[in-house]
């Protein structure tokens, strides 16, 4: 079920630029992190090595590790395809699939993972995982339908929906709600306080209100200058991140001195 | 593992995937991807025993050899990596094969061309001479080697030159408005759908058609003894390009931000100046190397100007009378016709040479329209 | 560049917001548009109707290309069945090619296909991205090299490869009617599909490539972290999204495939239409017409126009079909 990440010296690079530099954090299980900080901080390339997403772009590379319960996601022969089965993601656009309807993007994920399934199963993990994304009763008369008809913040919770099917140990979200109006966040900052109870959920977020809406546990991300790499400024309960943060970065940016 | 965390106040019965009643996983195995290379190793061993050693020909050794190499890795892969990854690996073999397969002619085809071709290519007569009085006589003392080879596709060369220019000068205003007319006016309404249904549709008309259709224009207007002519070919090519065009065009103007023309427009600038002032130079590199692979698509075209312009082996600059030459035309006429039909190899250089300088022309318009589209691309980002 | 006259209009107003326009006075007297439209000014009714105008040229070429071959054909139509070339009329006359032309193209299309898909993936999703845009490149370029070229390289270099090929062929698969009597030339109608593969390769290759490369990265993505293997996310997100493009690329090849003139009046040494595709024999529409056009007159002329108007009818069904699959198949894939 939902696990413990432990992140030890982890050093990001693009090519020759080190774009975060020497993390080290813990993220409890059934808990909600969020990282917060400026545009470029490395927080959104950060979240993504916890699931090997990085890797999508070409020249990406980490040094350091990563232990989802113990077992590093960098070693040798652990395979990127199994640790995002475990570690699913969530992204700034809702992204899903054009050409299947929403039934078969709540499915895709599982369809890969698995040989067979029966039909049975197939609609009673649809019907749970949209229900886990408190969609099930928007869309429950027209599963058959495209996904993309969806309004944006329904499309999210799709994607949600999509990724909690697959059943992982941990949800990353990146920045999920900058794309959707006021309501949808809402909708989706409580889908996330639901959510903890049954994974560990990181997220990255521009907006410094969500964090200390949704997040037990804040980290602060920063960078001296630009073309600096990133650093984890200050990791802490959220409660104390905004009220009495130990560092003055964070707290010049808390209170909107700069970013 | 299978303890279902069940909350009150929502519905998620949290387990594993296969715990799921009805659902067997496929998972992935971690796997070396030493074992493909080692297993291509053995491919290229089989190929060289099979090649050399039983004396197959090329290609039935290479077939056999890349066949048992996916097989091979496949079973490998599959048995370590589980049933995805070993599709996984076919895959990306067969995609490498693909492409590897597509690679040889390509490469024979150039290799052949610019061999063949490059001798008389780029001898100074050849450029500046025409064909008239060149006999096979000429060809035969070319082989004793009493004379330099005779003759030339200078005529040719100018002939492609006005022929493509014409249809250069159709073809650009007609598609242009007609793109701008689709993405700026028409946007969406049954007129535009009609034209896009019509370019689309004109897209696929033969060239060969196209050449017929001038043809049987000027046979319309001047009775068929006088309707081969270097106009009509320019009209076969714009047939060919204006949808070019249109396409290209079309697909540049519709990236041009919406947010572009609102700001114009919104400034009280009229629709027309935003057009010219705005969408037309954001999207003018990109108009313009479309234009330029329009021009390379046709400037190599044979069958329309064989039967819309005809042979001659002479100058002819005036596009209103009588037939003209094109390079494309020359290289087939003198391929096919050799002037002296028991001593083909002087024919065929000539022909070659000219195949080189149209596959040049092709290759010099493609590289200008990407620096086109790269030095002159919006300075924005 | 190409930037249409665009002389400075002094009547410009700066403070004109769209808002005011409508209370200026129409400044043209030409304008006849109704008042409530706002002001057209003279500049956009010019502009507009050129556009307009281009617009409405492109339905009239190919109206006339309908009509024009219509009417210098047509005397191949109704000519007596014995003046006919073959002496059986006209329908006896074109069969043949139509047969030739058809399997020609489908052999090329059914080849070149899974290769120009695979070559697509490997630019788009397999090689390092600098490889691919060189290949992308080169790929481009072939897919502009005339068609002369390739016929005769198709001739001199490619057909011979082929004749121990058509021998094996003939020796172990003459139980099948395709292969009989392999050529010693290899001027076959399967070398010349093969060419008509190669030659069409380039334009599936770069139209699959372009839509592969236009996959929102945000559905690769997507299909990743659901843990996807490559394959399986090229399977969930690319192809589902590239395969509209990947069926016009197609049709586009066989388009080409199906009026390709010069590969296959080089290669083909012509004869009466035969199953047997390793043999000298058949022949294509577009190659009896470039072979038989310069010396035409009368009604031979007439009958190679109808001979080239039935191939404008079958690359018109073909492109009208294309289309169909495209719509029907872009439906549900909506907009993004």
């Amino acid at each position: 079920m939902s696990k413990r990440i432990d992140v030890k010296n982890l050093d990001i690079f693009y090519g020759d630029f080190q774009a975060v530099k020497d993390v080290s954090m813990v993220i409890e299980p059934k808990s909600v992190t969020a990282f917060i900080g400026p545009s470029g901080c490395g927080k959104s390339t950060f979240i993504r090595t916890l699931n090997r997403m990085h890797e999508v772009i070409p020249g990406a590379r980490v040094e350091g590790e990563v232990l989802i319960d113990g077992q590093n996601l960098y070693g040798r022969g652990v395979d990127p395809v199994d640790v995002r089965r475990q570690v699913g993601m969530v992204f700034q656009r809702p992204n899903p699939f054009p050409t299947m309807s929403i039934r078969d993007n709540v499915l895709a994920g599982v369809k890969l993972n698995s040989k067979r399934m029966s039909g049975k199963a197939a609609d009673e993990l649809a019907e749970r995982a949209l229900r886990g994304a408190n969609l099930w009763n928007e869309v429950k008369d027209r599963l058959d339908k495209p996904g993309s008809g969806l309004s944006g913040g329904q499309q999210q919770r799709l994607c949600i929906a999509r990724a909690i099917a697959v059943q992982p140990e941990v949800i990353l979200m990146d920045e999920p709600c900058s794309a959707l109006d006021p309501i949808s966040t809402l909708a989706i900052e409580d889908l996330i306080n639901e959510l903890k109870s049954d994974y560990t959920v990181v997220i990255v977020t521009h907006n410094m209100q969500q964090a200390a809406r949704v997040s037990d546990r804040t980290g602060f991300f920063n960078l001296e200058a630009t073309g600096q790499p990133g650093q984890l400024v200050e990791f802490d309960d959220t409660q104390k991140i905004f009220n009495n943060p130990s560092q003055k970065a964070t707290e010049d940016y808390i209170s909107g001195r700069f970013g | 593992m299978t303890t279902p965390t069940q909350s009150p106040d929502h519905d998620i019965h949290h387990a594993r995937l296969d715990d799921v009643q009805g659902i067997e996983p496929s998972p992935v195995r971690p796997t070396s991807s030493r074992a493909q290379w080692l297993a291509g190793v053995g491919a290229i061993v089989l190929f060289a025993v099979l090649w050399q050693v039983l004396d197959l020909h090329l290609a039935l050794a290479v077939s056999i050899s890349y066949l048992l190499f996916l097989a091979a890795v496949y079973l490998v892969y599959r048995s370590a990596g589980g049933r995805r990854v070993g599709l996984d690996i076919i895959v990306r073999w067969l995609v490498y094969g693909a492409f590897t397969l597509a690679i040889l002619p390509l490469i024979s085809l150039l290799w052949t061309v610019i061999s063949e071709g490059l001798p008389v290519a780029f001898s100074p007569s050849f450029w500046t001479e025409d064909m008239t009085g060149i006999t096979g006589l000429d060809d035969q003392a070319y082989m004793e080697g009493t004379a330099s080879l005779a003759g030339g596709a200078g005529h040719a060369i100018v002939g492609t030159l006005m022929i493509t220019g014409a249809a250069t000068l159709i073809s650009v205003p007609i598609g242009m408005f007609t793109a701008i007319y689709l993405v700026e006016y028409g946007r969406n309404n049954r007129l535009s759908r009609g034209i896009r249904f019509m370019v689309d549709v004109m897209t696929g008309i033969p060239s060969i058609v196209a050449g017929l259709f001038a043809f049987a224009l000027f046979v319309q207007i001047l009775g068929p003894r006088d309707a081969k002519m270097g106009v009509a070919g320019a009209i076969a090519l714009s047939v060919l390009m204006i949808p070019t065009v249109v396409r290209n065009s079309e697909e540049m103007l519709r990236i041009v931000p919406n947010e572009l023309r609102e700001a114009s427009l919104a400034l009280g600038v009229p629709k027309w100046r935003t057009i010219a002032k705005v969408v037309l130079p954001t999207a003018a590199s990109g108009l313009a190397s479309g234009i330029t692979l329009a021009i390379a698509r046709v400037i190599g075209e044979t069958a329309p100007l064989l039967v819309a312009v005809g042979f001659a082996r002479n100058w002819n600059l005036d596009m209103m009378t009588g037939p003209m030459n094109s390079l494309a035309v020359y290289t087939y006429d003198i391929f096919t016709k050799p002037l002296n039909p028991a001593i083909i190899d002087p024919s065929r250089e000539r022909a070659w040479a000219a195949a080189l300088l149209l596959v040049l022309i092709v290759v010099g318009l493609n590289l200008l329209a990407r620096l086109i589209a790269k030095l002159f691309a919006p300075k924005s980002r | 560049m190409t930037a249409p006259p665009d002389e400075p209009r002094g009547d410009h107003d700066p403070t004109a917001t769209s808002g005011s326009v409508a209370t200026r006075p129409p400044d043209s007297p030409g304008t006849t548009r109704p008042k409530a439209r706002a002001t057209r000014r003279p500049g956009d009714v010019v502009f507009s109707g050129l556009s307009l105008a281009s617009g409405l040229i492109i339905l009239l070429i190919l109206v006339l290309v309908a009509v024009f071959l219509i009417q210098q054909g047509w005397p191949a139509f109704t000519a007596d069945s014995e003046e006919i070339s073959g002496g059986e009329g006209f329908f006896g006359y074109i069969w043949p090619l139509v047969a030739g032309t058809v399997v020609a193209s489908i052999i090329a299309m059914v080849v070149a296909t899974p290769i120009a898909v695979g070559i697509a993936l490997f630019v788009s999703h397999y090689a390092p991205r600098r490889i691919g845009v060189v290949i992308g490149f080169v790929v481009d370029l072939l897919a502009a090299v005339p068609s002369v070229v390739f016929g005769m390289w198709g001739l001199q270099t490619f057909a011979p490869q082929f004749v121990p090929l058509f021998g094996w062929l003939e020796d172990t698969l003459s139980f099948l009617p395709f292969f009989e009597d392999g050529s010693a030339t290899g001027r076959t109608l399967m070398t010349a599909s093969l060419v008509l593969a190669v030659m069409i390769l380039p334009i599936i290759t770069s139209v699959s490539r372009e839509v592969f490369l236009q996959t929102p990265r945000l559905h690769e993505e997507a299909a990743l972290a659901l843990g996807a293997t490559k394959w399986e996310m090229i399977r969930t997100a690319v192809i589902p999204f590239g395969t509209p493009g990947v069926i016009g690329g197609v049709m586009l090849g066989l388009g080409r495939a199906l009026g390709e003139t010069m590969a296959v009046t080089l290669i083909l040494s012509p004869g009466a239409f035969t199953w047997n595709i390793i043999g000298s024999g058949n022949n294509t529409i577009p190659a009896e017409i470039a072979l038989n056009f310069p010396e035409a007159s009368g009604l031979r002329l007439a009958e190679l126009i109808a001979a080239g108007l039935v191939l404008f009818v079958i690359t018109l069904i073909v492109n009208l079909f294309a289309r169909w699959i495209v719509a029907k198949r872009s439906e549900f894939s909506g907009a993004n």
